[in-house]
């Protein structure tokens, strides 16, 4: 009896322990994850990114985009992106159903020639229109390509932070990451993105955080190649969740044609 | 009526660049001004101009859109420095209205169908192929089609219905311009005859589309005509004049797309039913045809893309063909084969795009080559350069007959 009364306690005290422990670095990301790309039903942003070269040399692209969630968060998502500027893409439109196990499927309208082109999708980490930004940085990334550790907590300004360290199974952009994960959004203020030879090559600051239909969001971001010498400026002009975007946006008709409502 | 619309385009331009490209309510109005010259490199055009294409162009687009209503006018000005005249193109120009469930747009309007990269087997809207031997810039490849296009949404598929009342040709290279193979070069009393527009001759193209097993999947039927021309000589033994003329086409077609192999893989099909000859035995009417198309496309290292498409040409009706030839005129082949490589590679942040195309065929043993690198200088400033190369074995074939028209082109476009 006795013994089965000890067997319990100590039961109960590595319970407590386990319950004191920092948090597991794969809840950490989950919850970044959706707290960065899949918050609200659906979401739709007016956006200016700003591409600033390495003498300096500015250029500008201006597009709306669209996301609505299928399933939970980590699961499949449709992208719908409406470019304003520049004016040699102007009413181009970009459409991307994206699955978290298998490539995604991309269609690209060229209003020039009134043709929808299916896109071969393998380049999750190229360029998005010539940013910094890689397709996988603007919509996110299978969190079980990765290992997550929590490698230290550290403040940036007057946040605490996790400070997660990302390294892929296979074949990625980088090497590894390290990430600075608000202990209180879960969003991620700063990213550091490291090559095979451990160096620092790319380095993400949420610039600016407001709340936008009451939830937490990155208004502005910085990508900045320290490599390169190139910079990108993402803003989020207007920004709205829960915009109730219907599935039908997601077909030939409206990337042919997107509804005003839904792009201006 | 030309000269009148000229002025209106030429001051309505000029006051849009002097107030900047604007964006009212419901009303955006937005264009481009563009020098595009293409020189010949190996030999002077039949009329001994050394240049294909020489024009400065500014092109203006308005938009507007009120509620489900939407008017869209897209047309250009345009100075050619070759055959010394300037002249006004109406590119598009239409009025759509949209529903629930449906979206109808009349006017002039450009359509393209099918899953073809230069390859066109059920995109059966006029083109402007000389636009593409010239070096101009890809979108005037295509030409508007004058129709009423009416798009329907039901549940269970999507449907396109074009319906044309007028017809348009495809344009063709000029024999002043390009140096081309002619079966009867000693005739050039030639007339052009179009199907003159009327009820019957009203051309209708529908295209129905659905997902299919993950594979995107369209249906085309077309009842039309053929947009190249056929030759018809009054006489075969003595010819003095030959009639161009345009043959009834009956077209039935399916296209297939999907994910896979790490890229996107195309198939496409068509069947051609040439109506004024059925029987394949009259020569100077083209035979009936199946067509396939296979494509595959992936990216093969980060920023480079390839597209690769085979493409297969069946004749029909073979030994008719065979049997009722004229001696002297090239042989067709009862199976032509093409292939077609595109290779397109971005550089300095998506500034700099290097293109490679090019067409070749083993059956014909011709070939077509189109290296292009393209620069945007600002984001409103772009600059490209290429060359056109043609060739073959023999100069009956497609590539084979352009031998002598290589050349070297530029545009530049500013847009506002």
């Amino acid at each position: 009896m006795i013994g089965y009364l000890f067997t319990i306690i100590i039961s109960l005290m590595l319970a407590a322990t386990a319950f004191a422990a920092p948090p597991d670095a794969g809840d950490i990301m989950k919850k970044s994850q959706a707290a960065f790309f899949y918050q609200g039903a659906d979401f739709k942003a007016r956006v200016e990114m700003t591409l600033v070269g390495k003498t300096g040399a500015e250029r500008r692209r201006e597009l709306t985009m669209l996301r609505k969630n299928y399933g939970p968060s980590g699961g499949d998502q449709k992208y719908f992106i409406y470019f304003f500027k520049p004016l040699d893409v102007k009413d181009m439109a970009f459409m991307v159903y994206k699955y978290p196990k298998k490539d995604d499927d991309r269609w690209l309208f060229v209003p020039g020639l009134n043709m929808v082109r299916r896109i071969a999708a393998q380049d999750a980490h190229s360029s998005f229109v010539g940013s910094d930004f890689t397709y996988e940085d603007v919509s996110g990334r299978d969190l079980d390509d990765d290992t997550h550790t929590v490698v230290r907590e550290e403040k940036i300004g007057s946040l605490d932070c996790y400070v997660v360290k990302s390294v892929p199974f296979k074949e990625s952009g980088s090497a590894h990451k390290l990430s600075w994960i608000d202990k209180g959004s879960f969003l991620p203020f700063k990213e550091e993105y490291y090559d095979k030879k451990g160096a620092l090559v790319k380095v993400f600051t949420a610039v600016e955080v407001k709340e936008v239909s009451g939830r937490l969001t990155v208004t502005r971001r910085r990508m900045e190649n320290v490599q390169t010498g190139t910079k990108t400026e993402v803003v989020y002009v207007k920004a709205e969740y829960n915009v109730g975007i219907e599935d039908s946006l997601f077909t030939e008709r409206y990337l042919k044609q997107p509804p005003k409502r839904l792009v201006e | 009526m030309k000269r009148v619309l000229m002025i209106v385009s030429l001051t309505t331009m000029l006051t849009m660049l002097r107030c900047g490209a604007s964006e009212a309510e419901g009303m955006s109005a937005h264009g481009f001004l563009q020098g595009n010259y293409s020189v010949a490199t190996d030999d002077k055009n039949p009329d001994g101009n050394r240049f294909k294409w020489a024009e400065e162009r500014a092109q203006f687009k308005l938009d507007g859109s009120r509620n489900e209503e939407r008017f869209f006018l897209k047309t250009d000005v345009f100075y050619d420095n070759i055959d010394e005249k300037a002249d006004v193109e109406m590119r598009e120009a239409y009025v759509a209205s949209s529903g629930g469930l449906w979206d109808a747009r009349i006017g002039r309007q450009i359509i393209t169908w099918g899953v073809g990269d230069l390859v066109f087997i059920n995109d059966v809207f006029p083109k402007d192929h000389e636009a593409f031997f010239s070096g101009r810039p890809m979108e005037y490849l295509k030409k508007g089609s004058d129709a009423l296009k009416v798009s329907a949404y039901p549940e269970f598929a999507s449907f396109e219905l074009v319906v044309t009342p007028f017809f348009e040709p495809d344009n063709m290279p000029r024999s002043e311009r390009f140096r081309m193979y002619d079966p009867m070069p000693q005739v050039t009393n030639r007339e052009t005859k179009e199907p003159p527009a009327n009820l019957k001759n009203t051309e209708i193209a529908l295209r129905a589309y659905r997902d299919l097993a993950g594979f995107e999947s369209s249906f085309y039927f077309y009842k039309g005509f053929y947009r190249t021309p056929s030759m018809q000589p009054d006489s075969l033994s003595a010819p003095t004049k030959i009639t161009l003329h345009y043959p009834e086409l009956l077209l039935y077609g399916v296209s297939l797309q999907k994910s896979a192999l790490d890229g996107v893989v195309s198939l496409e099909a068509g069947y051609l039913v040439s109506q004024d000859d059925k029987t394949g035995t009259n020569p100077l009417i083209p035979n009936s045809q199946a067509k396939v198309l296979v494509a595959y496309q992936r990216q093969i290292i980060e920023d480079m893309t390839m597209t690769t498409q085979y493409l297969g040409e069946y004749m029909l009706s073979y030994d008719a063909y065979e049997a009722h030839r004229i001696q002297g005129f090239p042989k067709e082949p009862l199976y032509r084969q093409l292939l077609s490589l595109r290779l397109q590679y971005l550089m300095m942040s998506q500034t700099m795009r290097l293109g490679w195309f090019s067409f070749w065929s083993p059956t014909d043993k011709d070939y077509l080559l189109n290296p292009e690198i393209r620069y945007s200088f600002t984001d409103n400033l772009w600059g490209a350069i290429g060359a056109l190369v043609y060739g073959g074995d023999t100069d009956t074939t497609r590539f084979g007959s352009l031998d002598k028209n290589d050349n070297i082109y530029t545009q530049a476009r500013y847009e506002f």
